[in-house]
C-alpha cells in the first residue's frame, strides 16, 4: 500500500504544485491588469453581440490579438496587456483562417457592409468560405419604421420582400463595431505617423512576390484595363493594397454594390483631373456624399493612419487607371501635400 | 522491480473474468459510437471549407460543430477508450478483478452524460466561451469530473489488491493520468483567477494540459503493458519507463504558454514554456527508444500482427508529433505557423497518429483476450491502412498549406489570397478525413466482432515466439 500512496500520492502532489505555479498563479497575477487608457467596458448591446460571438464559435477563425510581428501590422497595433480587461471569456483564438478582429470597428466601420457581410459574406467577399449567418435575419414585405433593411445585391436577396437583421444581428454588429483599439499612450497609435515607416517596409517587401498572388484573387471578377497606358505605377503592387484595403466594399471589378457602396469605375471623382477629391477621400474617409445622383450612408474609413504616401498613391493610381477609368495617376508628392493639408 | 506482465491469477473466478470484459466491451463500443459521431462532424467540417453555403443554419454552423467535433473527441472517443483499456490493463497487471465492476459502470454512465450534455449545450450556443477543449458549461465538467473522480477512486482501489509488492508501470501511467487530470479539471472549472488576461494564461496551461497529462500517460500506460504482452518479452528497460514517467510529470506542465506565442502574456512566460518544451525532448526520446528498442529485432512480427503494428504507428506518432511540437514552439517558427493550419495538422499527428493508434492497437490486442473473440484479417488491414494513408494525406496537406498561409501573411499580401492559396490543400485534407472516417466505420466493425462475434478457435493472437518464451 505504501508504494500506491508514494506513487499516486506523491506524483499528484507534485503535479498539483505545478498546477498552482503554472496555472492559478499566473492567472491570479494576470487577473488584476487593470484596463489600459481608453479600454472600456462594453455597452449591454455590445456585451449582447460578444455572447452571439462566442455562442456561434466565431473565434475559432477569428483571432483578437495583434502579435509584435511585421505580419500583423495590418490588423492594428500590438496587443497589450491592458486590452483584455473587459473581455472575459477571453477570445484570443487559436487560428485565423479569417482575418483578425481586434480593431475590426476601425478598418470595417460600415454596418451596412457587416450586414451584408454577415448575411452572406460572398455577398461582398466572393472568396471568402465565411459561414452565411442569413438565419439572424428575416425576410419582412416592407421594413416598418425602425427597421433598417439590409440592401443586399440581386443574387443574394429574397425573390420578395426586404431582409432586416433580427436582435441577434444587430447586438453582434454592434459589437463587432466596437473592436476598436485606444491608442497607446506615448505613440500615436492607429492614427499615428509613427506606423508608417515600418508599414511601408511590409508592403516593400511583399511588393515582388505579390504579384502573381495578387492577380491569382483578381481572377475571379476583376476587369482591369490597360495597365501599361497607364504607366508610371507598379501595378501589382496597387492591385494588392486595393485588394487589402478596397475591395470588399468597392468590389475587385470596380463596381461596388447598388445602393451599399459606390462604384469607381466611371466614377466622377477618380476621373477627375485634379486629383485632389480621389485623394482626399481616401485620406481621411468619407461619408453621406452623393456618387451618380445615388446617396450613399455607409462611413468609408480614413487610410491616413494606416497607408503612407507611397501606398495611398500605388491604390489611387490603380483605381484611376483600371475598368476603363482613365484619370490622370499621382504621386507620393502629391498624396503627401494633400495630407499637409488636413482635413 | 517487477519487469513482467502479470497474467491471470489462479483465484480469480470466471465470474470476475466476465464481469472485467463485459466492462471493458462497454466502454469500447460507447467509445465507437463517440468516435464515428466526433469524425462524422469533423467530415462535414473539412467539406465546409470547400462549401460554405452547405448545411446552413444555426445548429449545423461551423463555430458551433467545431468545438463538438474536438469534446467529442477528446471525452467521448478518447478518454472512454482508453479509461476501458487502463481498467483492464490494472486488473489484469495487478492479478486481481476490479475493485467495483458498479463503480466502472457509474463512471461510463457519467462521462457519457457529460459528453451528451455537452455536445448538446454547444449545438445550442451554451458555450463557457471559446476556450480550447473547456467549452461545456461548468455544470457539464463537473460532471466530467466527478467521472473522473470515480474512476481514480477505482482503479487505485483495484491496484491496492494487487498480489505483488510492486506496482507495474502501466498503472503509474494511468493511475498518475486520471488523479492528475481531476486537478487539471478543477483547476479549468474555478473562475476566480480567470479574468481577461489571466484567464489567458489558465488557457494556455489548460489546453496543453489536457492533452498531455490525460491522453499521453493513459495511452503510454497501455504501451507498456501491452507491448510485453504482444511480444513476450519484457519492457526494454523498466527504469527508463519510471524516468520517463518523472521528467514528464515535471516538464509537461510548465509548457502551456507557448500556445501563446507572442501574445500580451508575460514574456518571461512564454521563454519559459519553450525552454521546457525542449526538456519534452528528454521524456519522449526516452519513452519512445523504450517502446522501440522492446520491439528490437522483432519488427518482423508486425507482418503477422496489425495491433503491433498499430502500436508501432502510435509510438512512431509519438515520437514525431511531440519532437515536431518542441520545434514548433521555438519562436522563429512560431512566426511562420501560429495561427495557420498548420497548427490543426499538428493536432491531428498527435491526437490521431499517436493516441487513435495506440487506442487501437491496445483494444485489438487486449479486448480478443477478454473476450475470447477477434476480429477478420480483412477488417484490420482494412482499418489499418485506411487510417495510415488517411492521416498521412491529412496531416501532410495541412503542414504544407499552413505554412503557405504563414508565408503569405509573411509577404503581405492581401489577407484573402491566404485563404484562397490553401483551398487545394484543404480539398486534400477532405481526402485524408475520408478515409479516416471509412477506416472507423471498419474499427466499429471489428469492435462488434471482438464483443459479439463467432468465437476464436485458437488463441487470436499466438505470438510465434510464444513457445521459446515459455520454455
Amino acid at each position: 500500500m505504501n508504494k500506491l500512496v508514494l506513487i499516486a500520492g506523491g506524483s499528484t502532489l507534485v503535479y498539483a504544485c505545478l498546477a498552482v505555479l503554472m496555472g492559478v498563479l499566473p492567472g491570479i497575477e494576470l487577473s488584476k491588469t487593470p484596463p489600459g487608457p481608453g479600454v472600456l467596458p462594453l455597452t449591454a448591446l455590445q456585451a449582447e453581440g460578444r455572447d452571439v460571438y462566442v455562442a456561434n464559435g466565431c473565434s475559432y477563425c477569428h483571432t483578437q490579438q495583434v502579435r509584435p510581428l511585421p505580419q500583423d501590422k495590418i490588423f492594428g497595433r500590438p496587443s497589450a496587456p491592458g486590452d483584455f480587461a473587459y473581455q472575459t471569456p477571453e477570445l484570443l483564438g487559436s487560428e485565423r483562417t479569417g482575418p483578425d478582429l481586434t480593431n475590426a470597428g476601425v478598418r470595417q466601420p460600415s454596418a451596412v457592409w457587416q450586414y451584408i457581410h454577415l448575411y452572406n459574406p460572398r455577398a461582398v467577399v466572393p472568396e471568402s468560405i465565411m459561414p452565411a449567418f442569413d438565419w439572424m435575419f428575416k425576410v419582412v414585405d416592407q421594413a416598418l419604421p425602425g427597421m433598417t433593411p439590409v440592401p443586399l445585391p440581386k443574387a443574394y436577396a429574397p425573390p420578395h420582400g426586404v431582409v432586416v437583421p433580427d436582435h441577434q444581428a444587430e447586438a453582434l454588429i454592434a459589437y463587432l463595431l466596437s473592436l476598436k483599439q485606444p491608442a497607446l499612450p506615448g505613440s500615436s497609435g492607429v492614427e499615428g505617423e509613427s506606423t508608417m515607416p515600418s508599414m511601408s517596409s511590409v508592403i516593400g517587401a511583399g511588393t515582388p512576390i505579390a504579384a502573381p498572388g495578387a492577380s491569382t484573387v483578381a481572377s475571379a471578377p476583376a476587369t482591369r484595363g490597360p495597365a501599361s497606358a497607364a504607366g508610371g505605377y507598379d501595378v501589382a503592387k496597387g492591385q494588392a493594397l486595393f485588394t487589402a484595403n478596397c475591395a470588399a466594399c468597392h468590389q475587385a471589378n470596380g463596381g461596388g454594390l447598388p445602393g451599399a457602396f459606390p462604384p469607381l469605375k466611371g466614377n466622377a471623382a477618380v476621373n477627375d483631373t485634379d486629383p485632389a477629391a480621389h485623394i482626399h477621400a481616401v485620406l481621411h474617409g468619407l461619408q453621406g456624399v452623393k456618387v451618380g445622383g445615388v446617396a450613399y450612408s455607409s462611413p468609408m474609413p480614413p487610410f491616413s493612419g494606416t497607408l503612407n504616401d507611397a501606398a495611398i498613391a500605388s491604390i489611387i493610381d490603380y483605381e484611376r487607371s483600371s475598368w476603363g477609368n482613365h484619370g490622370r495617376v499621382v504621386t507620393a508628392e502629391q498624396v503627401a501635400a494633400e495630407r499637409a493639408k488636413g482635413k | 522491480m517487477q519487469t513482467s506482465v502479470t497474467t491471470y491469477h489462479p483465484s480469480l473466478s470466471e465470474k470476475d473474468n466476465r464481469a472485467l470484459a463485459s466492462m471493458f466491451v462497454a466502454y469500447t463500443i460507447m467509445a465507437t459510437l463517440w468516435l464515428l459521431f466526433a469524425t462524422a462532424v469533423g467530415l462535414l467540417l473539412a467539406y465546409k471549407f470547400g462549401a460554405p453555403d452547405f448545411a446552413p443554419g444555426a445548429w449545423l454552423t461551423f463555430g458551433r460543430l467545431r468545438p463538438i467535433h474536438t469534446n467529442a473527441t477528446f471525452y467521448g472517443w478518447a478518454s472512454l477508450a482508453l479509461v476501458g483499456l487502463a481498467y483492464y490493463v490494472a486488473a489484469r497487471s495487478s492479478g486481481t478483478r476490479l475493485y467495483s465492476a458498479k463503480l466502472a459502470w457509474i463512471g461510463l454512465v457519467l462521462f457519457n452524460v457529460a459528453a451528451v450534455a455537452g455536445t448538446i449545450a454547444l449545438d445550442l450556443g451554451y458555450s463557457a466561451g471559446d476556450l480550447e477543449y473547456r467549452e461545456w458549461p461548468w455544470p457539464i465538467r463537473l460532471i466530467f469530473l466527478a467521472a473522473l473522480v470515480v474512476t481514480a477512486w477505482n482503479l487505485i482501489g483495484t491496484v491496492a489488491r494487487r498480489n505483488s509488492e510492486d506496482i507495474y508501470l502501466s498503472n503509474w501511467y494511468t493511475i498518475g493520468g486520471v488523479m492528475w487530470t481531476c486537478i487539471i479539471a478543477l483547476v479549468a472549472i474555478l473562475p476566480w483567477y480567470q479574468y481577461g488576461l489571466g484567464q489567458v494564461s489558465v488557457s494556455g496551461y489548460y489546453m496543453h494540459n489536457a492533452v498531455g497529462m490525460w491522453f499521453t500517460p493513459l495511452a503510454l500506460g497501455m504501451f507498456y503493458y501491452a507491448l510485453p504482452k504482444l511480444l513476450n518479452r519484457p519492457i526494454y528497460s523498466y527504469a527508463l519507463g519510471v524516468f520517463a514517467f518523472w521528467t514528464n510529470l515535471v516538464f509537461y506542465p510548465i509548457i502551456g504558454a507557448h500556445h501563446f506565442l507572442f501574445s500580451p502574456l508575460p514574456w518571461w512566460l512564454q521563454t519559459t514554456a519553450i525552454v521546457f518544451s525542449v526538456a519534452m525532448l528528454v521524456p519522449v526520446w526516452g519513452g519512445s527508444a523504450n517502446f522501440l528498442l522492446t520491439m528490437r529485432g522483432r519488427l518482423g512480427d508486425m507482418a503477422h500482427s496489425y495491433p503491433l503494428m498499430f502500436i508501432f504507428v502510435g509510438v512512431v506518432g509519438y515520437l514525431v508529433g511531440s519532437t515536431q511540437g518542441t520545434f514548433e514552439a521555438f519562436r522563429s517558427l512560431q512566426e511562420v505557423w501560429h495561427l495557420t493550419n498548420f497548427t490543426v495538422g499538428h493536432s491531428h499527428l498527435t491526437m490521431y497518429g499517436f493516441v487513435n493508434f495506440a487506442i487501437w492497437g491496445g483494444v485489438y490486442a487486449l479486448l480478443p483476450l477478454a473476450t475470447g473473440k477477434a476480429p477478420g484479417q480483412l477488417g484490420l488491414s482494412l482499418h489499418f491502412w485506411m487510417a495510415v494513408v488517411g492521416s498521412f494525406i491529412y496531416v501532410i496537406s495541412l503542414s504544407i498549406g499552413g505554412t503557405i498561409q504563414g508565408l503569405d501573411w509573411i509577404h503581405g499580401r492581401p489577407f484573402i489570397q491566404s485563404v484562397v492559396d490553401i483551398q487545394s490543400y484543404w480539398v486534400w485534407r477532405g481526402v485524408g478525413g475520408l478515409l479516416m472516417f471509412l477506416s472507423h466505420i471498419v474499427f466499429a466493425w471489428n469492435v462488434w466482432r471482438m464483443s459479439f462475434g463467432p468465437s476464436a478457435t485458437a488463441a487470436p493472437y499466438a505470438p510465434r515466439h510464444a513457445e521459446e518464451a515459455a520454455a
